[in-house]
């Protein structure tokens, strides 16, 4: 039997092994990754996701462990996806979330799983679609993503999930206007956490002044996530923020979304890799031209483009 | 045409704390530290904080001990009294430091390793059995159970019809350095901080004679600090423990003639000597300026210290019997008011008999054979020692008005401002010992082939078995109804703002384990939960 | 499209030691090399070192220990890798370890010790050349 057979195996027993290793092939993004979600993608098992983000400080999660607490508490099966940067030099990342989670991991039913960015810009890891699908076919009822929490421009998870909850942190002062920068607008809940912190009130009436600009009627709660304050309160919104969603049509527009974007994502990156070995091939003997400034990058780059496509070979 | 500058072994040298040291320093140097230097005894004391020092009495000669079980720790206490050691030094076990049982499920593996196990006034009466508590000075490293031990000793002193008036000694008692650098917690920081201020409370009418806090530094140091750091972040902390007395009602002159600290002494020899001065002399002022004390006993700041024991190597390990006696000799001319001098074989186990013997006599041999005790202060007006005290003076103030503005060290802490600086410092010492900037011998330089060390000291396995076995004879023989009522009292207390040390106290008394204590307000107060920081 | 290929490491602190200097250090440098690096913090039961193995598929578990409680926990924590699947899993350990007991933790299955004086280096290359190809 091969290893992707065994692993198959496994994750059909349901066993937690297969579904790391499976994780790990198909974040690592090889041929058997691809194999793996081949088979067990099923797109009949859906989970609910969450994202979760924030400026760092502002207790994520904290936040993120109590929540799952919750869902946990009512016989769901919570799987949690935690996000780090990884090193832009190094490659290498210190995954420091799950030391987080120690009040809550030890428990049958939850999954605790941290990926480094590995050079994705946007908050999350470029495995976290597959991964999440993953996690769907296992057969978790909900799936919550924590963002790498830079607060910049983490916009990403929009694309990831179905509900995105933004915690803020009082006293951030300047900081609200600099979440404003999108940020907030990706918020289907939004939560001062921190609540009994100074500031806390003004912080929340910031954020729905902000927030009233938007399309949509997004709630502000308010929380004190170590002592699980307010947290009753965030499942609820969660929870209406789902029904809504589903009465709509608007989640089944999100999965739509969702499935043109990972194919697309997918077949260009098969694209990408292709062209980039055949630029690597191509230049070697363009450089010196380029370099000297004989022919320009633009005329160029046109060229190859048409080259490319047509599988041919072109002066330029 | 420039003058050749002669060559240097390096294009900057610098200490522990990255402060430049000149080639030469002349008087200008150490012009500028505000005020005359002062004599030993008078405020700021940056000479001593008594007239006469070593002249009148040699520092206490503590030597830290403990090991497996209380009869072995006993004797071990017995023979170093015997060598001539003047204070006892009392080293628990990680089970015991947690508050934890010998038969916890946690406590699996660690029974008697790093100090003695104890579970019960039972072991605390074995633990100084023969040994007279109203002639001896005893420390005890124990902190966030301090209250339970602390009562354990007191009843002991009791059997051997001691008044607790009597008492001489000190727990270390400083829970901020545990969550900073130490990690042996338990409750959280508000209801520590309860805790301790009802010893202060307590002792300063019932045990008038006993340090009530050891604020400590050389843990801050060991997990990778500068000696400014280690300066600054202990007396932030001690800025912290104060506020927190005056802020349950005490009165700063009541309590603050009975605070006491703890620092490390570490490689730099003439950095080390210069930062003990400059934490004399900055506490006398925080304490006077900052808290209005005008007992100069509040205004002294008393330390007890321990050579540097990261800086001690697995590699030749009698190398080390020279680094610790360099950095005792640091610890006398700085001033210090007590010293435990470590082993040769610390950095692998810990120490054999032979071995801490040596340790011991180290420090009989700076106090009667050197001279260096003869005068106090002998360092005092050196161009460089003045200089550099100034410069960490205002290096560890600068540190301290930084914690004074995120919110103080409780919120430091909380926030992992000092955890993460002292993770920097560390990490920039082991890339400056892994790229050879910085020298260990033996080990990056000066390395020979050597087989593994012979006779080194092991704690039996069964320390473990044998603990258990006591447990549940205790808690057959004792009268357990009345550890229940006692244990309920507690309860009641700890919910309620009365002090718990009497509380405490008969609980012990009716030999409930230093478990169910802790277990008991471990219910009340909850538990830590750090906010871990890695970056 | 190939990446790098990334080496998972679960740096842990099995008991009740409190000293994470060294761990710390470890994190960071293993870090510095291009690995991803899980913390577990203090007071880890070897069940729960164990579970976060397994759950976070590393390639590699680094232990910690300087209270002297090696002998018990380190083994615990090979044995119970095995049972649940993670037998292949790269164990190493430090702290403060004589070298009379590394015998027996090789023996349990701990691959390498590194005693007090070892190079973060010397831990970063044991490890590029011994984790198992998964």
């Amino acid at each position: 039997m091969s290893r992707v057979d065994r692993l198959v195996q496994g994750f059909r027993r349901g066993d937690m092994r297969a579904l790391a290793r499976a994780i790990s092939l198909v974040e690592a993004g090889e041929a058997q990754g691809e194999e793996l979600l081949a088979e067990l993608a099923r797109v009949d098992r859906r989970a609910r996701l969450i994202g979760v983000t924030g400026p760092p400080g502002a207790g994520k999660s904290t936040l993120t462990a109590k929540l799952a607490q919750a869902l946990l508490d009512r016989g769901e099966r919570v799987a949690l996806l935690l996000i780090d940067p990884s090193s832009p030099f190094t490659g290498g990342a210190i995954l420091g979330d799950r030391i987080r989670m120690h009040d809550i991991v030890g428990q049958s039913g939850l999954y605790v799983r941290s990926l480094g960015s590995r050079g994705s810009l946007g908050g999350l890891s470029r495995a976290v679609p597959p991964v999440v699908q993953l996690l769907e076919s296992f057969g978790f009822d909900t799936v919550i993503v924590e963002t790498v929490g830079t607060g910049q421009a983490e916009t990403d998870v929009v694309e990831a999930v179905d509900s995105v909850v933004v915690v803020a942190v009082p006293g951030l002062g300047d900081d609200v206007q600099a979440m404003k920068a999108g940020i907030i607008e990706i918020a289907d809940v939004c939560v001062v956490n921190k609540a009994d912190r100074e500031g806390a009130e003004r912080t929340a009436r910031q954020l729905e002044e902000a927030l009233k600009l938007g399309p949509r009627s997004v709630p502000v709660l308010a929380t004190i996530a170590t002592s699980g304050v307010g947290v009753a309160a965030l499942v609820n919104a969660l929870d209406d923020h789902y029904r809504a969603m589903v009465a709509d049509g608007e989640l089944a527009q999100r999965r739509k979304a969702r499935l043109r974007k990972a194919l697309y994502t997918y077949t260009s990156s098969i694209v990408n890799g292709r062209l980039g070995e055949w630029l690597e091939h191509r230049l070697s003997s363009l450089w010196p031209d380029i370099e000297s400034g004989q022919v320009d990058v633009y005329t160029c780059g046109r060229k190859l483009a048409a080259e490319f496509q047509r599988g041919g070979e072109e002066q330029c | 045409m420039e003058e050749k500058k002669p060559s240097e072994r390096k294009r900057s040298f610098r200490n522990t704390s990255n402060i430049e040291i000149k080639r030469v320093y002349t008087a200008e140097d150490s012009t500028g530290s505000d005020g005359a230097l002062g004599l030993p005894g008078d405020y700021p004391f940056t000479r001593g904080v008594q007239p006469t020092m070593y002249r009148g009495r040699f520092w206490t000669m503590r030597q830290y001990a403990g090991m497996a079980s209380a009869e072995e720790s006993n004797a071990r206490y017995r023979y170093l009294l015997e060598q001539g050691q003047t204070g006892l030094s009392v080293a628990f076990d990680l089970p015991t430091q947690i508050g934890y049982d010998s038969d916890h499920a946690l406590a699996q593996g660690e029974v008697g390793k790093v100090g003695v196990a104890i579970d019960s006034l039972a072991d605390m009466e074995v633990l100084f059995g023969g040994i007279p508590l109203d002639k001896v000075s005893t420390s005890m490293t124990i902190n966030a159970p301090a209250a339970v031990l602390l009562a354990m000793y007191i009843a002991v002193a009791e059997k051997q019809g001691v008044s607790p008036a009597k008492l001489n000694g000190t727990i270390q008692n400083d829970i901020l350095k545990e969550y900073a650098a130490r990690g042996t917690y338990i409750f959280p920081p508000a209801q520590s901080m309860r805790l301790i201020t009802d010893i202060f409370a307590y002792c300063s009418e019932q045990v008038p004679e006993w340090n009530t806090i050891s604020i400590s530094g050389y843990h801050i140091r060991e997990a990778g600090s500068t000696a400014v750091q280690e300066a600054a972040f202990t007396l932030s902390n001690g800025i912290a423990y104060v506020q927190a007395a005056l802020d349950a009602g005490l009165r700063v002159d009541d309590f603050a003639p009975r605070l006491s600290f703890f620092f490390n002494s570490h490689v730099d020899f003439f950095e080390e000597i210069a930062k003990f001065r400059a934490a004399r002399r900055l506490w006398a002022k925080i304490m006077r300026e900052r808290f209005g004390a005008t007992n100069p006993r509040s205004q002294m700041l008393r330390f007890h210290t321990q050579t540097g024991g990261s800086t001690l190597t697995a590699q030749q390990p009698d190398n080390n019997i020279i680094r610790v006696t360099l950095q005792a000799l640091a610890a006398v001319l700085g001033g210090t008011q007590s010293l435990h001098t470590n082993s040769r074989d610390e950095a692998l186990a810990l120490p054999t008999e032979e071995s801490v013997r040596i340790a011991l006599r180290t420090q009989q041999i700076i106090a009667y054979e050197s001279g260096v005790a003869d005068v106090v202060d002998p360092l005092g007006g050196s161009y460089y020692i003045e200089s550099l005290t100034n410069a960490i003076e205002q290096a560890a103030a600068a540190q301290i008005a930084r914690i004074d503005a995120c919110g103080g060290a409780v919120r430091a802490i909380e926030l992992g401002i000092m955890q993460r600086d002292i993770q920097d410092s560390a990490y920039a010492w082991q890339q400056q010992v892994e790229s050879k900037e910085r020298i260990v011998v033996g080990v990056n330089q000066f390395q020979v082939r050597e087989g593994a060390p012979r006779g080194l000291e092991r704690i039996d396995a069964s320390v473990g078995e044998k603990q258990k076995a006591k447990l549940a004879n205790l808690k057959a023989r004792r009268d357990n109804a009345k550890v229940e009522e006692a244990l309920a009292i507690l309860a009641r207390t700890a919910a309620s703002k009365d002090n718990l040390m009497p509380a405490v106290l008969e609980a012990v008394r009716a030999y409930a384990t230093l478990g169910e204590v802790c277990d008991v307000l471990r219910r009340v107060f909850g538990e830590y939960r750090p906010e871990e920081t890695l970056t | 499209m190939s990446e790098q290929t990334f080496i998972r490491v679960l740096v842990a602190k099995p008991g009740l030691d409190g000293h994470d200097r060294g761990a710390k250090i470890v994190a960071r440098a293993l870090r510095d090399a291009g690995m991803e690096v899980i913390y577990t913090g203090l007071r880890q039961t070897p069940e729960q070192i164990v579970e976060a193995a397994i759950q976070e598929d590393v390639d590699v578990v680094a232990l910690s220990c300087l209270s002297g409680a090696h002998n018990y926990l380190f083994p615990r924590v090979v044995e119970l890798l095995g049972q649940q699947g993670g037998g292949d899993i790269l164990v190493v350990g430090g702290g403060v370890i004589p070298e009379d007991d590394i015998p027996a933790l090789r023996a349990s299955g701990v691959k390498e010790i590194f005693t007090p004086g070892a190079t973060t280096q010397a831990i970063v290359e044991f490890i590029r050349t011994n984790v198992a190809r998964r």
